[in-house]
């Protein structure tokens, strides 16, 4: 028989066990948040495909015909849509992760979890919604008759990546919104603020050389980075040193929010 | 291995109130902080603008449970059954002491947490069942149980926003209550659905901890239920264990405590919190007594509660109006009246002190918490005025009493029926 100790100050030995025993309601909270969205939304995933399909319309005219941005010799729309499936894939992680505690606050008062399930939850949601948007990938190499080359392979450790990279700020920014209620307001203005800083609409190797080891700070950079490597193949390639430091990044950013995280987990019960 | 599976010892909660000048807030605003910081660059030394104030929820309670043993767990709003039910289900840490559990727990501190009003009958079994913890293959397996327990079969694909009332809590007890804990904690959740539908839960629950011998501690107002189910009853009282033991003797214990639980009854104002200054005359005191004229912080439903307020004149009044208003623990105001709603002419009053006493019949007031204003005036001018004294609370074993929470809205009105067979018109 199980025994436990509750203790003050005592973070539980058994938090990682916890988390592992209660993987079914992380994948239950999960399929919550999807199947409420595609229920409630008339449209529903024809959302999903619009959202990446109106940006890259408009990113491709704004920047590869207005600024005229180099392409690297891929059509300048795949090379948009490769930027923005991760870009809003991040983006949208992070506005659900940030709202994620404080809307289920009931949950919180009521019953015990892991309470990095919910944030985590909320970021596997923003996932599907990428894995729907791939479709939309698909047809558009199809429509410019792009080959997928081996390099594809590996795009499954970029999401990896750039899941990680979502799930550190995520779990920062919601631990803090559950303790200062104000802080929502920051956080459009923050993703705002990080669209211009990441690559979505241009290629990273635009950027001018100076600037490129303070830009590839970014962790969004990296995995972006990542995504055109992977699905574009030609000429794009990884800047060893810069994507390197965009990892560091992420697995810096992981570890403070998994720290901050666990650090102010309980007393949620008590200020939600 | 020993047959405790429950050991608490010397369990303490400490929550930190802070009163700030726009009121209590349980979180911060980032703007708030920010500012106070950068203020607080400016002027040295003095941060003492927000007052901290412990609270003390629960202090230094010891137990310990049996294997199999129902435990009954009783008291008054804000006596610390909630905390030590959130503390003992992990859902907030103690600030002091240290609790041993032998077993898997599962607790029910309400029922339907986390049901979803788009979601179907069937999708909100699994969800709401995932939530308190059962694996999936638990919950196929119960599904037909839990199903038929709820009567709730032709509606299982119904979103439950359709659902009506008594059909959703059904099937929010029927999930729960097919939980197979070694321990389980029950908050209140009794209460819920018809008459029969509670005959039912109660009976589950009775089979759960005699027939299955699983431990159950269960905290609720319903002295009938407790009465029925507990062997042992742990009565608490602000935040400390009074007793331990015979169902009975803690019930009528928690009863008799009206009288002598003189501290939260009595409100001496001189140093009382006001929103306004004071002009012309002052409330020094104000105490709530029960039928016997005794000050006391629970009162029986059937019961007329008076309410004293000690009044000093300062200055002579030429008009006096006295005002007392209700507001719900959830902040809706629910009634006022005043003197001179019933008397005139409005009375003269000459320095010096007086004793104003108004009585307020208590039956048409629910078991919830509600707080108290009252103003004194003259001639439309303000004199003095208090608010937020918290009502003695109703403590009654009617049935009808422990019925109320199936109902909604702030007040019980006592309503009387007649069900007739009117005759047929002659053709």
């Amino acid at each position: 028989m199980s025994r436990l100790v509750i203790e003050s100050g005592r973070s539980h030995r058994e938090y990682w066990r916890d988390l592992w025993r209660y993987r079914e309601l992380f994948y239950v909270l999960a399929w919550r948040d999807v199947s409420v969205r595609y229920k409630q939304t008339v449209i529903g995933i024809v959302w999903a495909l619009l959202q990446p399909f109106l940006t890259m319309v408009i990113f491709t005219v704004v920047f590869g015909r207005l600024a005229k941005m180099p392409s690297a010799g891929v059509p300048y729309p795949l090379l948009v849509l490769a930027g923005s499936l991760p870009w809003q894939f991040i983006s949208a992680s992070l506005s659900g992760a940030s709202q994620s505690l404080v809307g289920n606050a009931n949950l919180i008062s009521k019953v015990y979890f892991p309470r990095l399930i919910i944030p985590a939850s909320a970021v596997v949601t923003a996932l599907i919604d990428l894995f729907i948007s791939f479709i939309l990938l698909i047809v558009v190499m199809a429509w410019y008759q792009v080959c997928p080359t081996w390099r594809m392979v590996f795009l499954p450790i970029f999401v990896l990546l750039a899941f990680l990279a979502a799930l550190g700020p995520g779990l920062l920014i919601t631990a803090l919104n559950v303790k200062y209620r104000d802080f929502r307001y920051i956080i459009p203005f923050m993703v705002q603020l990080g669209f211009f800083i990441s690559p979505v609409g241009y290629l990273s190797s635009a950027v001018d050389e100076k600037w490129r080891l303070l830009y590839s700070l970014n962790p969004v950079v990296g995995v972006i980075d990542g995504f055109r490597w992977a699905i574009l193949g030609g000429d794009n390639q990884i800047d060893g040193r810069d994507f390197m430091l965009s990892l560091g990044v992420i697995a810096l950013l992981l570890w403070f929010g998994i720290a901050y995280f666990r650090k102010t987990e309980r007393s949620f019960a008590d200020v939600i | 291995m020993s047959d405790t599976v429950i050991k608490v010892e010397n369990l303490s909660k400490k929550y930190i109130l802070r009163h700030q000048a726009a009121g209590r807030r349980r979180y911060v605003a980032l703007r708030d902080v920010l500012t106070h910081r950068v203020a607080s660059l400016f002027r040295r030394g003095d941060r003492q603008d927000e007052t901290r104030e412990e609270f003390w929820a629960l202090q230094d309670v010891s137990f310990t449970v049996k294997k199999g043993e129902s435990v009954g767990v009783i008291g008054r709003n804000g006596a610390g059954k909630s905390t030590l039910l959130k503390i003992l289900s992990r859902i907030t840490e103690p600030s002091r002491g240290r609790i041993e559990i032998e077993g898997r727990v599962s607790s029910l501190l309400e029922v339907g947490t986390g049901f979803h009003p788009e979601l179907t009958g069937r999708e909100n079994i699994y969800l709401n069942g995932a939530i308190l913890g059962m694996r999936r293959a638990e919950i196929k397996k119960k599904f037909d149980e839990i199903v038929a327990f709820a009567e709730v079969e032709k509606f299982l694909d119904t979103p439950v926003k359709h659902f009506s009332s008594g059909m959703y809590v059904r099937l929010a007890f029927a999930v729960a209550a097919h939980l197979e804990p070694d321990i389980l904690i029950v908050d209140e959740v009794l209460a819920v659905g018809d008459t029969q539908f509670q005959k039912k839960c109660l009976g589950k629950m009775q089979d759960v901890s005699t027939h299955e011998g699983r431990t159950v501690l269960f905290v609720s107002h319903n002295l009938q239920a407790i009465r029925q189910m507990c062997g042992r009853v742990l009565f608490m009282k602000q935040g400390k264990l009074v007793s331990a033991g015979d169902p009975h003797l803690a019930i009528s214990a928690y009863l008799g405590q009206g009288g002598d639980d003189e501290a939260s009854a009595v409100y001496e104002l001189a140093t009382y919190p006001r929103s306004y200054p004071i002009e012309n005359a002052m409330m020094r005191r104000i105490r709530f007594l029960n039928a016997q004229d005794q000050p006391a912080s629970t009162v029986r439903l059937n019961d007329v509660l008076t309410v004293e307020v000690s009044l000093s004149v300062t200055k002579p009044l030429q008009e006096v109006n006295i005002s007392m208003a209700v507001i719900h623990g959830e902040g809706l105001r629910v009634f006022s009246e005043a003197y001179s709603d019933q008397y005139s002419p409005p009375p003269k009053l000459d320095p010096g002190e007086y004793m104003v006493r108004f009585h307020v019949p208590m039956r048409f007031f629910k078991m919830e918490n509600y707080f108290l204003d009252v103003t004194v005036v003259d001639a439309g001018r303000h004199c003095d005025w208090v608010a937020g004294m918290l009502m003695p609370q109703i403590v009654d074993e009617n049935p009808y009493v422990q019925m109320e929470s199936n109902r909604w809205g702030v007040l019980r009105v006592p309503v009387t029926w007649d069900i007739i067979k009117p005759a047929l018109p002659q053709p």
